[in-house]
């Protein structure tokens, strides 16, 4: 994403020096760390669901709070792209709005947009936009616990040997225990998959109802893990397979034909709204989705 | 319809942003001139301010100042703040290694002997004070502390001092150079049981060519000690003294330690002078050193004819400032990791104040305290998630209990995932 252009920039020259920010470098982090990033993500996209440790430094947010998605969002990012940020599907939740704000006020000549389509580089906390993405658009998550085999083995040195020797015993095991346990696999959110043929890995955790939206997508994905310090990636056309038996088929959210209260929609993914009576009724998680197919609606 | 999420975000995030705001202008408002309050936090909560150079990572005491009072006192959120704008700087290069034996004391003490070469010299410490609350600060408003302040009782700066952090930031003369006075030397209590091979010989060459970089590099364990030392300079004090605790309660191999050394005092920052190559001093900074006698065994010393003695293991903490407590927690924890990766060899388990993993991955207060708050952000959609996969069975089986009530066959009614019924 136009990184020709900021790796020109001399470390000075690409200094902010509006309002009371200037004193940082663009997009914040400085060039030599941006550059370390962007070499963690290339060999994170070389090796697909490997996860690939990386400096990760502080920034002015609260570490585990989008700090890994942030540094790879920060380290691609120039004039010129256009910046989607969402939390739990929507681009006005307080840590979307939070994250955006410290890019505008940081990387001048990068414009925000809340319209899917228009993105180069979406970040998100745990959605994949409803809308299809396309070949030329980054999806950038913010992952919490890089690691699916944690659930399994504490120990970081153990599951590296577990990963580099697809020991993969031990969480299929699991898998099994939960259905003879409780009669079906009762992973939701962050439901582990196979990538390429090779490395178990956790999509971050993105409903059910995304993962299969990650298989052979034309889009990048792109992983960060700001306070474990991984970064891992899926890349374009790359097989992402769900771990499930052939009898207990991965399965997504079942929403029993419910619909959006606000849009209509029964064919995206819907969180529960309660109400003072004690009912709930049901709304697109993708606000951006929600409202374009409200406006579609009120046109036609 | 009923109520669904409408917009706004952006407007509560603003509001709470200004909130916050305008409680730290009123801090600097209630007080007369701009640098007052800075000075007030600098001059009397130098304890703080020491704690937040030390687990942001940065030596800057005018900026963690600043950071307090940004922070309206609450520690963990000031250290972020330093550590985040920590990342902003960039490594422009390495100091040289320097020893503690290099340090101007203003304070040392061992508990190993009665006395030691150079003394004992109890300098500044609350150790052996009456901790009964001092109602005259009521009445005057902090006069009666007025030069007892942390920041007069700052070592001299050595040569140059070249931090732009500090306001006062001028060429000062080495102290030592003013007329009639001379530093006194203060030899290190471990040279003395060295002497006497108490505990092993300094190795001829540094076990580790070239030290971790934890700012660099993210941990892979096992990692060497350079690492883990790194990681624990700048630890959450209070996470640090939790786990040497439990070491010392008996959560470990290591017993408890004899304190060989606690050192206070100012460090000269050295590098190589860019054009000439030559070792220059640009500055000091204030710091605390331990080092821990034991337990016995912990490094082999090697005797004549190549024959083991029994010996005492070393082991060590630094930290940025004053920081007596965590300097200590630093080296217990140093202690039990070492005897950790013996057990480890050996195939032992280990308590978790032994165990690297444990230790160095949940020690740093700004990961800790970031990943403990997150859980405000909101979950609904994983929540969401949970419940849906978590509600789908129970429908099943609501469905299979009401159908049976009908009289219709259950088998009928039971989908896969409730087969077992």
């Amino acid at each position: 994403m136009n990184e020709a252009v900021v790796s020109e920039m001399p470390h000075d020259a690409s200094r902010t020096q509006s309002g009371t920010h200037s004193g940082y470098s663009y997009a914040f982090l400085d060039e030599l760390t941006k550059k370390s990033v962007r070499r963690a993500i290339l060999k994170a996209v070389a090796v697909p669901g490997y996860q690939v440790p990386f400096g990760s430094t502080e920034l002015p947010i609260a570490r585990g709070w989008g700090t890994g998605g942030l540094q790879v969002t920060l380290s691609l990012i120039g004039p010129g792209d256009v910046l989607k940020v969402i939390d739990q599907g929507s681009d006005d939740s307080v840590n979307a709005v939070n994250i955006r704000q410290l890019v505008e006020l940081t990387a001048p000549g990068v414009d925000t947009t809340a319209a899917t389509e228009e993105a180069t580089i979406i970040q998100t906390r745990h959605r994949i936009p409803e809308a299809p993405l396309h070949a030329d658009q980054i999806m950038v998550f913010q992952v919490p616990l890089p690691e699916p085999l944690r659930v399994v083995e504490r120990r970081e040195s153990e599951t590296r040997r577990m990963h580099a020797e697809a020991d993969y015993g031990r969480i299929w095991v699991a898998l099994y225990e939960d259905v003879v346990q409780h009669g079906r696999i009762t992973r939701s959110a962050g439901y582990p998959v196979v990538v390429n043929g090779r490395h178990v890995m956790t999509p971050s955790p993105i409903p059910k109802w995304d993962v299969p939206r990650l298989h052979q997508a034309p889009f990048l994905s792109l992983f960060g893990a700001g306070r474990e310090k991984r970064i891992y990636a899926v890349p374009p056309l790359t097989d992402v397979v769900p771990l499930a038996f052939d009898d207990y088929p991965f399965a997504i959210e079942d929403f029993d034909g419910a619909h959006c209260a606000r849009c209509g929609s029964d064919d995206t993914f819907l969180v529960e709204v309660p109400q003072p009576d004690g009912s709930s009724v049901m709304s697109c998680s993708d606000e951006s989705w929600c409202e374009a197919r409200r406006t579609e609606r009120g046109q036609s | 319809m009923g109520y669904t999420p409408v917009k706004g975000g952006a407007d509560a995030v603003r509001a709470a942003a200004e909130l916050t705001r305008s409680s730290s202008a009123q801090l600097i408002a209630d007080a007369p001139g701009e640098r007052s309050t800075l000075d007030h936090v600098q001059a009397h909560l130098g304890a703080a301010v020491d704690r937040i150079m030390g687990e942001g990572g940065l030596f800057a005491p005018d900026l963690a100042a600043v950071a307090i009072t940004q922070a309206e006192g609450d520690m963990d959120e000031a250290a972020l703040l330093l550590r985040a704008y920590r990342s902003t700087l960039p490594r422009l290069g390495y100091t040289l290694p320097i020893q503690g034996r290099d340090m101007r004391v203003t304070r040392r003490i061992s508990a190993a002997f009665k006395d030691i070469p150079g003394g004992q010299l109890l300098g500044r410490t609350r150790d052996y004070t009456h901790r009964l609350l001092d109602f005259s600060l009521l009445d005057n408003g902090g006069a009666s502390t007025r030069g007892q302040g942390h920041a007069e009782t700052t070592v001299p700066p050595l040569e140059v001092h070249a931090d732009d952090h500090r306001s006062d930031a001028t060429v000062t003369a080495d102290a030592s150079d003013r007329e009639g006075f001379t530093w006194p030397p203060f030899p290190k209590v471990s040279d003395t049981l060295r002497e006497i091979g108490s505990i092993a010989p300094l190795p001829e060459q540094s076990p580790e060519e070239t030290p971790f970089d934890i700012t660099r590099e993210s941990l892979r364990f096992p990692v060497p000690r350079s690492a883990w030392l790194q990681s624990m300079a700048r630890g959450e004090t209070a996470a640090m003294v939790c786990l040497a605790y439990s070491n010392l309660r008996g959560y470990g191999y290591a017993d408890h330690g004899t304190i060989g050394e606690v050192r206070v005092g100012s460090l000269p920052v050295k590098i190589l002078h860019p054009v000439t190559g030559v070792a220059v001093t640009i500055g000091s900074f204030e710091a605390t050193e331990c080092e821990m006698f034991g337990p016995e065994g912990d490094a082999p010393v090697t005797g004549a004819k190549g024959r083991l003695l029994p010996a005492f293991g070393l082991s060590y903490g630094l930290v940025i400032g004053r920081n007596e407590r965590k300097a200590i927690a630093m080296s217990i924890l140093d202690s039990a990791l070492q005897a950790g990766e013996l057990a480890s060899i050996d195939g032992g388990e280990v308590a978790p104040s032994n165990d690297q993993e444990m230790v160095l991955s949940h020690i740093d207060g700004i990961e800790s305290t970031g990943f403990v708050e997150h859980l405000k952000l909101p979950h609904y959609v994983t929540f969401g998630s949970q419940i849906r996969t978590q509600m789908s069975p129970r429908r099943d089986v609501m469905l299979a209990a009401e159908r049976t009530l009908a009289g219709i066959t259950p088998e009928v009614a039971t989908e896969r995932g409730t087969g077992d019924e």
